[in-house]
């Protein structure tokens, strides 16, 4: 059984809904900038990659009350996925329609004030809302609920490898009956709290310039900006919709060793076990969307994997997220939507940024979009902790005709 | 589920005992740990009870470090881990590569998240806290999966790690996630289980906001009171529990002692409301109803229903409506009951708290009873085990779960050999 990605629904820094969102990502256009939704000039980490308000515009009063930003986040970006896929959720068996989102540090602006109206009040302060809105499970159950789908209702948290943990469960829903399955992942991690506490991982950059803040691979990289926002994705049993953005292949995930045990880091090993998955070889593998964490020995594990697997410079690389900043559980569902537009258009988004350190050996996509052949595309995904995981996604059937390169298509399917 | 997966290890810290030998006693006695809470002054909330663990991290195992920096919830996931590996023997037979980690919580480094805001927000007084008082594990209490990553270095897993967040269901699908990494053929062995640690002012004071938990503060011990018609909330509770899940093959052939295999599970959403129930508890029903397919058992053979018995009265009366729906007449045959009558509600580690009951009341042929029932509510009469333990031997046994966000979870756990 095939599970195909029917619909994407982005709700990016530099886009809302994928169309605003490639052209940018195309263009090179960052949404990265000055933290504005508070007044963070005095925290060492004051950029960010923030999402316009337009975006959740159209979630009722009602439900924007009761919830945090990331669950509007992942209403909206709901909203825009179901549209894109042309599924009326009323026209399918409400248990054969799933709800599986990842999370990673749930409702942080809501939490943050009811936290406060606590211990700067009483009691009697908190809304009635805290118990439902600041935990993980949120999104999930909001959006279960406003669409009537009574299937699978699942919640993942791995930081920013949450986002392919979620699409690899979505995939497991469908082998077990679902029929579709509103899957990907959204963060809203800029609160003055949540900023403080992601601080404390020594990964957020202190640079002042916007533009050159977050540069993964670079020699001089020294950590990443947050983001918020990501993308949620319709998945279905291959056959109904008419042209979906690509297939599902295959997944994996490993963990790392506790630090300091001597054994070595195994990305490489979820990287091997996902192309095993996929039954594709590394030279089936046409571009890779690394996760490029951007602490440099992070981008040595990450670089040393890829030579490993691909040889030097043996496979394009690109970190669109140079554009909107890591999006922790929205980051790796946002690159699962740009690796899908990416196998559709045929065309590598570029990263943003210096160039990389030569000791990594990286054939990375630069500032310009790269035509190519593209048959399948690796994702990579790492969660603060060791968290490791990767996922293969192929075009859909046709998308690879008439592509740039001369020595045409092979095309394997499942 | 493709391959078979054999419970070959538990490990408890619950209230009342922080040993699976403690909890078991506590459940067969019949015996309540809620009371008065302890861990913080509740002066001015309205539910000041809750099941609290005595739980002292150096005196349990942990380092000092370890004591310092680790949520409370992480703490209790590592001295059950620790259990639960010493039950099964060890793991030296598990390849680090084939060795994974499912755990779950709904509500992960909480009490780590607000100790730490009071100190940099000045007891709430700056909104823009002070990064300069942050200690330097905040970022392991903003995301949860830290609890993971600690369970998976404890015991050198470097296979599929996850945790999973449905509410109160975190438990029951922790396990049941954990157990189809086995099934599926992604990991040999798994430690699954969950952990909670929710008592602490803001937790109390948002189930305040909605009066879900129980108001019984001059009665503690007598007042979860499942399927009763005086009860009136739940009480809140804390802890983990740790299950080594292997494959039931490689169980067999290394000899190890098999409590019980996990032959089936399914979730649901309700898609109704955040917190309600629909009270013909169909999306329920629907979940008990595929966790038996799975494991291909008819709903006549089940012989112990392990309810969620939270103590609410939508909740009773929504699962009592499910399992008549799903099992049928012989519903009110089965012995069904809520261990939330002596423990309390440790919200997403509670299902895997309740996974353990069950693999321990097949290992010992006891039904554990639900606590404090003495008035059945008359919309509530199915066999709920009132008060006192029955000796009963169970070779399936069914774990239900319900939380807010509408999730619904099933269990089927069957003796080794009895599922199809």
């Amino acid at each position: 059984m095939s599970a195909v990605v029917t619909g994407i629904g982005v709700v990016a820094p530099n886009g809302i809904g994928h169309e605003a969102y490639w052209s940018a990502t195309l263009a090179g256009v960052s949404g990265v900038g000055p933290i504005e939704r508070f007044d963070a000039s005095g925290y060492r980490c004051c950029l960010g990659g923030e999402v316009d308000d337009a975006a959740i515009a159209g979630v009722p009063g009602r439900l924007a009350a009761q919830t945090d930003r990331w669950t509007q986040l992942g209403l909206a970006g709901t909203e825009l996925a179901l549209a894109d896929a042309g599924l009326d959720p009323s026209t399918v068996d409400d248990y054969r329609l799933a709800v599986i989102t990842a999370s990673s540090s749930g409702g942080n602006e809501f939490g943050q004030r009811e936290i406060e109206r606590l211990w700067a009040h009483s009691p009697e302060h908190v809304s009635a809302y805290q118990s439902i809105a600041w935990f993980y499970a949120a999104t999930t159950g909001q959006v279960a609920i406003r669409h009537g789908m009574r299937g699978p209702c699942g919640v993942v948290v791995a930081e920013q490898a949450g986002g392919l943990e979620a699409l690899s469960d979505a995939r497991r829903a469908l082998d077990s009956g679902a029929v579709a399955v509103v899957t990907g992942g959204t963060e809203a991690p800029l609160s003055p709290y949540a900023l403080v506490c992601q601080a404390t991982s020594g990964r957020l950059t202190d640079a002042a310039d916007p533009a050159d803040a977050y540069r993964p691979f670079a020699a001089d990289a020294n950590g990443h900006v947050p983001g918020e926002g990501g993308a949620m994705l319709i998945v279905e049993q291959a056959g109904r919709a008419a042209a979906p953005y690509g297939t599902i292949r295959g997944y994996a995930n490993t963990f790392d060793p506790r630090p300091g045990s001597g054994r070595p880091p195994s990305l490489v090993r979820a990287i091997r076990l996902a192309l095993q998955a996929a039954h594709v070889t590394s030279e089936e593998i046409d571009v890779v969307f690394a996760d490029a964490a951007g602490v440099p020995e992070l981008d040595r594990i990450e670089s040393d994997a890829l030579r490993a697997v691909f040889g030097p410079h043996g496979v394009p690389v690109t970190a669109p997220k140079t554009m909107t900043g890591r999006l922790y559980a929205g980051g790796a569902s946002l690159d699962v939507a740009t690796a899908l537009l990416s196998l559709r258009h045929q065309i590598i988004p570029p990263t943003i940024g210096p160039a990389p350190d030569p000791r990594y050996e990286l054939d990375l996509v630069l500032r310009e979009p790269r035509p190519a052949t593209l048959r399948n595309a690796l994702v990579l995904a790492r969660g603060y902790g060791g968290f490791n995981s990767a996922m293969v996604l192929g075009a859909a059937p046709g998308n690879t005709d008439g592509a740039a390169r001369s020595d045409g298509p092979h095309r394997t399917d499942d | 589920m493709t391959r078979r997966v054999a419970v070959t290890g538990v490990g408890v810290v619950a209230p009342g005992g922080t040993s699976r030998k403690e909890f078991w006693d506590l459940l067969t006695e019949g015996r309540t740990a809620t009371r008065a809470i302890t861990l913080f002054d509740a002066a001015g909330f309205r539910s000041r009870i809750a099941a609290e663990c005595d739980f002292d991290p150096i005196a349990a195992g942990l380092s000092d470090e370890q004591a310092r920096t680790l949520d409370r919830a992480a703490q209790f996931a590592l001295v059950a881990a620790r259990e639960a590996v010493g039950d099964a023997g060890g793991l030296g037979f598990a390849a680090p590569e084939r060795l994974g980690v499912s755990l779950g919580s709904a509500v992960g480094c909480t009490m780590g998240l607000e100790q730490n805001y009071v100190a940099v927000s000045g007891r709430g007084r700056h909104w823009l806290v002070d990064a300069d008082a942050a200690v330097p594990e905040l970022y392991h209490h903003l995301v949860p999966s830290s609890m993971a990553a600690e369970v998976a270095w404890e015991v050198g897993a470097e296979g599929p790690v996850k945790l999973v967040s449905t509410g109160c269901t975190s438990g029951l699908d922790a396990v049941g996630h954990g157990a189809r990494l086995i099934a599926d053929g992604q990991a040999d062995v798994v430690l699954a289980g969950a952990t909670d640690a929710p008592i602490s002012p803001i937790s109390v004071a948002c189930f305040d906001a909605i009066r879900a938990t129980s108001p019984s503060n001059d009665d503690p011990e007598h007042a979860s009171r499942p399927f009763d018609r005086r009860r009136n909330g739940f009480v809140l509770g804390e802890g983990s529990a740790v299950l080594v899940l292997e494959d039931a093959a490689t169980a067999r052939a290394r000899g190890a002692h098999v409590y019980c295999e996990v032959a089936g599970f399914a979730h649901r959403g309700n898609a109704y409301h955040m917190t309600g129930l629909r009270p013909d508890g169909a999306e329920m029903a629907e979940a008990i109803r595929v966790a038996l397919a799975e494991a291909r058992i008819d709903p006549s053979a089940v012989d112990y229903v392990n309810a969620h018995g939270s103590g609410t009265k939508q909740n009773d009366r929504h699962e009592t409506a499910a399992v008549k729906t799903s099992l049928g007449p012989r519903a009110y045959e089965i012995p069904m009951s809520s261990i939330k009558s002596m423990i309390g509600h440790s919200l997403g580690a509670i299902g895997a708290i309740e996974v353990v009951a069950c693999a321990l009341s097949m290992e010992h042929g006891v039904v554990p009873p639900t606590a404090n029932l003495h008035e059945p509510d008359p919309d509530c009469d199915l066999d709920y085990v009132p008060l006192h333990a029955r000796e009963q031997r169970s070779d399936v046994v069914l774990s239900v779960g319900s939380g807010f966000g509408g999730f619904q979870t099933a269990m089927v756990l069957a003796a080794p050999g009895r599922a199809g």
